[in-house]
């Protein structure tokens, strides 16, 4: 894979009052991302080239892929393929980054989606819309102690344009 | 391709009306936007002001406000030389009451093709913002050095 082919297409940036280690443990354990990211487990093996799975409520892969950058409590990237069929072979691997950086006594995470072509606002609308929800959960659970529960409806306008590329949406 | 606008949506756990009192009341943005200072009586056509110690360092009017809905200025920059140049820029919140929390889109556009103020603005409004919902949220804003205004990623 060349990573030079890869253009970030969504960033979402936000800081967070906790240490690096604790943003690091929320975004690659399923313990601390059911409660942020609408019941999601994130399962990762902690290395290089380990596998990096986001499980659902009935225990399916969602998305599944490998750590591709693995420096932690600083930078992190998995490939992130949602496991819909011709997704990903219509659309190219995506690449997901945290950078976690100290910023005063707070941390910036930046979350980046990498893509290795153009994609539409229309398929890239799914990410945008539910990056904001995920990271501001992850904040307040860090942050208070409790992730409030944000219900999203489900990515009309992406699923739409899934469709319309041929691609089997559930 | 899309213009040159910057979008940034958060989720707070308070109400419209906190939330929109956070975002006009200096006893607020003195918090979390870094010491600067919100003027304006928030009537459409009145004028706005961010001062910062004592100093305006951008100015506008206000174009739409509907409490504790929607709320727009116009901004132009006054501070530094190398950003006075740019055009007269919006920012737009819109206020949504979602489930129990509040989501918060805030838009900034009208920016020049290649200029430097839409990088300056996308740097900051992330820092600021986050603060905003800590001081909600958890009644303390986040300790960021004003620096962290100045990093941050490049915005396209």
């Amino acid at each position: 894979m060349n990573l030079d082919q890869f253009k970030p297409l969504t960033v979402y940036t936000i800081y967070i009052a906790a240490t690096r280690d604790k943003v690091w443990e929320a975004l690659t354990s399923a313990e601390f991302s059911r409660k942020y990211f609408s019941g999601f487990a994130v399962e990762m093996e902690p290395r290089l080239g380990g596998k990096f799975i986001v499980r659902a409520l009935d225990g399916s892969e969602h998305i599944s892929g490998d750590v591709f950058e693995y420096d932690p409590p600083n930078r992190l990237t998995v490939t992130w393929n949602v496991n819909w069929p011709d997704l990903v072979a219509k659309l190219g691997t995506t690449l997901v980054t945290y950078e976690i950086e100290q910023a005063g006594e707070a941390v910036r995470l930046t979350m980046s989606e990498r893509h290795d072509r153009p994609l539409s606002d229309d398929i890239l609308s799914g990410g945008r819309t539910g990056w904001p929800a995920i990271l501001s959960g992850l904040k307040s659970l860090l942050e208070t102690g409790k992730a409030p529960q944000i219900k999203m409806a489900p990515p009309v306008q992406m699923l739409e344009a899934l469709k319309a590329m041929g691609i089997k949406t559930p | 391709m899309s213009k040159p606008q910057f979008v940034y949506v958060t989720y707070i756990e308070t109400t419209p009306t906190r939330l929109w009192e956070a975002l006009t009341s200096s006893e607020f943005t003195k918090q979390y936007w870094f010491g600067a200072e919100v003027r304006s009586d928030w009537k459409i056509g009145s004028p706005f002001a961010l001062l910062l110690d004592g100093e305006t360092t951008d100015s506008g009017e206000i174009l739409e406000a509907d409490p504790p809905r929607r709320l727009s200025y116009s901004f132009k920059h006054q501070k530094y030389e190398e950003l006075r140049g740019e055009p007269i820029s919006r920012v737009v919140f819109t206020i949504e009451p979602f489930g129990s929390l509040v989501r918060l889109t805030v838009l900034h556009d009208g920016f020049v093709e290649g200029g430097k103020y839409l990088g300056a603005v996308s740097n900051g409004w992330p820092a600021i913002l986050s603060g905003l919902k800590s001081l909600l949220e958890r009644g303390k804003v986040l300790a960021i050095p004003r620096t962290a205004l100045n990093k941050g990623f490049d915005a396209k």
